[in-house]
């Protein structure tokens, strides 16, 4: 996973190997949502994906350096273009206000080669996709996939308004039997007990929207008898601030104070510590550090380790989760 | 008792637990043989699941035909041969709604067989509720002429289409639902150890 793309010129970092682009358009779909394209800038093809697949979009703001996730909206058979399209968070940790303020078209970045982590079942009979606001990005990408391949698919998005409903126009125009909108202002919700009554066998369900829906979805199919085989979900978590606190890193033998506004994960990149990390964003379990000594709190914050390791307090996901108290060890 | 304890072995090998009633919409059960033992325990412990329940069996002799059908279940049948409820067990499933929760149990080859039924309906096996019961004759498939022999009891066993003495391994295709038989004596033709009984 570590090994950099030979015609990289990009930092030696320790996730999905890299791609140096050029943003080639940013169009902005509503108040909230923009979508940036971008090209390689040697000019070759990308790799191919499957839907579902995200990107991790590096983001050099002044001395700063961010790593987020995106999904991949484009079609995945374009392999001259890749897409993502980015919601505009005011509280958020700035990720998305960098791209939305700072990024011009022509500017050159480095992004991810795709990983994915809410991939199709391709054992399925039917897809029935759940998505609620800009949780619609990876189903962009798997529609396209399944339209291609003859896929049978049901899309249900559920947005806040008209005017906040990015993509709804092309999706009812190019799907219309296919594609269920609904809008919150319009008191218009899921119906999802009947929705999932009465679905064929070898039906395979997926969500991807906030924490809320992701866990109304999950728990109202576990309750109507969903095999959790067939229940796919992805969320990304960002790493919550939280207070400030040091970490030593056995291996490395160095200390590094964890602000309050960055991420465990990023503190050690921050001192050039090489750490593994694929999603940054809790579900991948690619950067799972054991802890050799702790002394406090975890605020465990992943989706990875299971509850008894969490509470064991042996591991720690340092994308996402947090420590408080004296002192803290990592295998690192 | 219908009950056995396989040991342990390589991961390609099934492994079966205990018939557990689940939380679903309906139910479909397909037995065979001592597998109804397991489905009158199930529904001993949940009996309300029966008005829910399509119970498939094949009773390969056994008598258990009238206790199921007193447990009341939605709907009953009875095949003279896992050959004969082939396509009654596809036509239940090309119908069938998520929300079903599907049991088997019985012989190994009714388990391998019925759960690739299931599978081909594009459900996922792991969501299966298995449990083994009665005999430990295995299903094989000869890896050389690609024969399938039912029942297969002893090992080395002689191929029923092609001859071969074949050792019956554990290695198991869940796609043919059937173990794999691979000649025993290909180095040094005729030295066969002699057979023994399965498990014995
Ligand atoms: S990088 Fe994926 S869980 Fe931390």
């Amino acid at each position: 996973m570590n090994v950099p793309a030979p015609n990289s010129t990009a930092p030696k970092l320790t996730g999905a190997e890299k791609i140096d682009v050029t943003i080639t358009a940013i169009v902005p779909l509503n108040d909230l949502v923009t979508r940036f394209e971008f090209k390689r800038s040697d000019g070759s093809l990308f790799p191919t994906f499957s839907g579902g697949a995200h990107t991790v979009v590096e983001m050099q703001d002044g001395d700063r350096k961010r790593l987020n996730p995106y999904s991949l909206m484009s079609d995945p058979a374009n392999r001259e273009t890749f897409a993502i399209s980015v919601r505009r968070d005011d509280e958020g940790r700035g990720g998305s206000l960098f791209m939305h303020n700072k990024v011009k078209i022509g500017d050159p970045m480095v992004i991810s080669y795709p990983v994915n982590l809410f991939s199709l079942d391709l054992r399925a009979r039917k897809h029935l996709f759940i998505a609620g606001g800009i949780g619609i990005t990876p189903f962009l990408a798997q529609i396209k996939q399944l339209v291609r391949t003859n896929g049978n698919w049901e899309l249900h998005y559920s947005c806040r308004n008209a005017s906040l409903g990015s993509y709804v126009d092309e999706l009812t125009q190019k799907y219309p039997h296919s594609v269920h909108i609904h809008y919150d202002d319009e008191k218009d919700f899921i119906d999802l007990e009947n929705l999932l009554h009465g679905q064929p066998i070898g039906t395979h369900l997926y969500v991807c929207g906030p924490k809320g829906m992701i866990e109304w979805v999950r728990s109202t199919a576990g309750a109507a008898g969903w095999p959790t085989a067939h229940i796919h979900y992805e969320e990304f978590l960002a790493p919550k601030p939280g207070k400030p606190f040091a970490v030593r890193l056995a291996k490395s033998g160095v200390t590094v104070k964890v602000g309050a506004h960055e991420s465990l994960l990023e503190a050690i990149e921050r001192l050039g510590v090489e750490a593994p990390y694929l999603c940054r964003g809790g579900a991948c379990g690619q950067c799972e550090t054991d802890v050799i000594e702790s002394d406090g709190a975890f605020m465990h914050r992943d989706h990875w380790l299971e509850d008894e390791e969490k509470a064991l307090g042996v591991k720690i996901m340092p994308c996402v989760s947090r420590f408080e108290g004296k002192t803290l060890v990592l295998d690192r | 008792m219908s009950t056995f304890n396989f040991p342990e072995s390589i991961r390609s090998r099934p492994v079966y637990g205990t018939l557990q009633a689940q939380v679903g919409k309906s139910h479909l059960m397909i037995a065979d043989a001592h597998g109804a033992e397991a489905v009158l325990e199930m529904a001993a412990k949940e009996p309300a699941m029966m008005a829910q329940s399509h119970i498939i069996y094949i009773p390969k002799g056994m008598q258990f035909g009238l206790q199921i059908q007193a447990l009341k279940p939605a709907q009953y049948y009875e095949g003279p041969s896992y050959a004969a409820a082939v396509s009654r067990i596809k036509r239940v499933l090309s119908d069938a709604a998520m929300g079903l929760q599907i049991y088997l149990s019985g012989t190994e080859g009714l388990i391998g067989q019925a759960q690739y039924e299931v599978m081909q309906a594009g459900f996922d096996y792991t969501a299966i509720q298995t449990e083994h019961r009665g005999s430990v004759a295995r299903r094989m498939q000869c890896v050389h002429c690609k024969g399938i022999t039912e029942d297969v009891m002893i090992d080395p066993f002689q191929c029923s289409h092609c001859g071969l003495n074949l050792f019956v391994r554990d290695h198991y295709s869940r796609r043919l639902a059937a173990f794999q038989g691979v000649c025993i004596d290909a180095e040094e033709p005729g030295n066969v150890p002699p057979s023994v009984e399965l498990y014995s």
